[in-house]
């Protein structure tokens, strides 16, 4: 059984979208669309709307806060985010999100080993008791 | 206050941090217009009576409050409006309304061994390394969070050991005339930031009279290409009174003329040739920087049709009006001005295609964030150039050798 690090309160599931490289949720993504926009990065184009969003890190933005916040407010952000590095932007973005607009989304820490294990999974629910559950 | 509460506990577990510690000042990133959230992030707090506990200043905004005509309406009306309510709120919260990326250009600022909490990158930079204040840089939302609640983790640069060197990078093998050029600052800061990653560098070889914007100059520029928020230097910045103060083991950079020759290259994207603007300032020009424009200017003008913006604080532009500088500046030509930034935003009027800057920090976003091709150069290269209206190149400065 996983147990990850809840980052926010919450539970969560949907479909896996497992990213090859660190996302920076200011510049590199579009909180309109939900789209990923950085030209350089290998995903570009992806929505991560509704999705699991399973990554190791992301880069670090003073404005990322803002841009999750933004994107949970328009309901184009993940259901939830894993990550192997806690992330003191996007909890902090996605706590302001759930006081204003009582929005959730789901940030939750694991170790590297296992984010590596997940990336196969086609779906994760994720309990608030940070039990993490793959699924196909 | 309970939000503001919250979110500073929430980043002190995540950070490890065991307590809280109070803070005397912070500056605040998060007047700078993202989108709605940050309007009713805002909104919230005052509808719900907080109020600031420590002094607070603003970072520069979206649009300028002072000069409303810099960045037209029709632009993209609904941001333009966001900008300006967030800025207004702001000012209500109780804010000292700054709006500048260099609040420590300004007096009463933070001193040696004051605990704050800072947003943006450079001024996180300027003020750990030659300051001598401490604070980790503090994304949005959480900056405000600190400035109510008067506390922040006790953790990362806030602590000794958070403070020591993982890396030494030597410049004494280059000649003393290369190293007291403005442009080597921005060079050697470039340089810095792409070595040290989010390290903390040491660097020797500076002189102790270097001038507080040369100190500028590397905040912003290892702040831009790597993530810097803290460098000391020997004998210049006041931890490092010698390397051994900050430095035992780790790694060594001895910097040679290819290093600063590839910084350059880097730094300037366009070919030389015809301008079609030249904005300085960026983090804002300082009140010495306006004294040394003048003086290369000597009533010149900026030839007729080009654009050329310098951006600044309104607290320096007054400082420098009273000096009758601005006038002159206007005169030839220069336009300055205040509460914005030129790149770190949707597109200011007059910058396209290829423009030329002094700012190792500007070149370094510019080309990405406004689409512009970057020729970089030193302060008296840009005067020349904007006088002729095409890249001058100084034949007397190394880089050109």
């Amino acid at each position: 059984m996983m147990r990850a690090r809840m980052l926010t309160a919450g539970s969560a599931e949907g479909p896996v979208l497992s990213l090859d490289e660190p996302l920076s949720f200011w510049g590199a993504f579009e909180p309109r669309t939900g789209k990923i926009i950085d030209v350089h990065h290998p995903q570009r184009g992806a929505c991560v709307k509704d999705t699991v969003l399973v990554m190791t890190e992301t880069r670090g933005s003073g404005s990322a806060p803002g841009a999750i916040a933004e994107a949970i407010r328009l309901g184009t952000a993940p259901v939830a985010i894993i990550l192997a590095e806690a992330d003191i932007n996007l909890a902090v973005g996605a706590e302001v999100a759930a006081t204003l607009y009582g929005r959730h989304c789901v940030m939750a820490c694991v170790t590297a080993e296992e984010l590596e294990s997940l990336r196969g999974a086609r779906w994760i629910s994720i309990a608030s008791d940070g039990v993490v559950t793959p699924a196909g | 206050m309970q939000l503001a509460a919250r979110l500073v506990v929430k980043s002190a577990e995540i950070m490890g941090a065991e307590r809280l510690i109070p803070i005397s000042f912070a500056h605040l990133d998060a007047c700078f217009y993202t989108g709605q959230a940050h309007v009713d992030f805002v909104r919230f707090l005052i509808e719900n009576g907080a109020s600031l506990a420590v002094e607070t200043w603003t970072n520069n905004g979206v649009v300028s409050l002072a000069d409303p005509g810099l960045r037209p309406r029709v632009e993209d009306p609904e941001m333009v409006e966001g900008a300006a309510t967030l800025m207004h709120l702001y000012e209500r919260l109780g804010t000292r309304p700054t709006w500048t990326c260099a609040p420590y250009q300004l007096p009463g600022g933070p001193k040696l061994g004051d605990h704050i909490a800072v947003g943006e990158s450079n001024a996180v930079s300027y003020y750990n390394s030659v300051v001598g204040a401490r604070t980790n840089k503090y994304g949005d939302y959480l900056d405000v969070a600190c400035a109510l609640t008067g506390l922040a983790p006790d953790a990362g640069l806030h602590r000794d050991e958070g403070r020591h060197a993982e890396l030494h990078i030597d410049t004494t093998a280059l000649p003393e005339q290369w190293r007291r050029e403005d442009i080597f600052a921005h060079l050697i800061g470039h340089h810095a930031g792409r070595l040290s990653g989010r390290r903390v560098p040491v660097i020797s070889g500076l002189f102790p009279d270097t001038p507080s914007f040369a100190l500028k100059a590397i905040s912003s520029a290892a702040a831009s290409s790597g993530g810097v928020e803290l460098w000391h230097a020997v004998g210049v910045t006041p931890e490092a009174p010698e390397l051994a103060s900050v430095f035992d083991t780790g790694d060594m950079h001895r910097v040679s003329a290819e290093d600063l020759a590839r910084a350059h290259r880097d730094l300037s994207t366009a070919a030389d040739g015809p301008l079609d603007a030249v904005a300085l300032g960026t983090p804002h020009f300082g009140l010495v920087e306006f004294e040394a424009l003048v003086r290369l200017f000597d009533g010149r003008k900026v030839k007729a049709g080009l654009p050329m913006l310098v951006s600044t604080s309104r607290g320096v532009r007054e400082m420098a009006r009273a000096r009758g500088w601005i006038e002159r500046l206007q005169a030839s030509g220069v336009e300055v001005p205040v509460d914005v930034c030129t790149y770190h935003s949707p597109r200011v009027r007059g910058l396209t295609g290829r423009v030329m800057t002094n700012a190792a920090k500007w070149a370094y976003y510019a080309p990405g964030m406004l689409g512009v091709e970057v020729a970089f150069g030193s302060l008296k290269e840009c005067v020349e150039s904007a006088i002729r209206g095409e890249v001058w190149r100084d034949p007397a400065l190394w880089t050109n050798a």
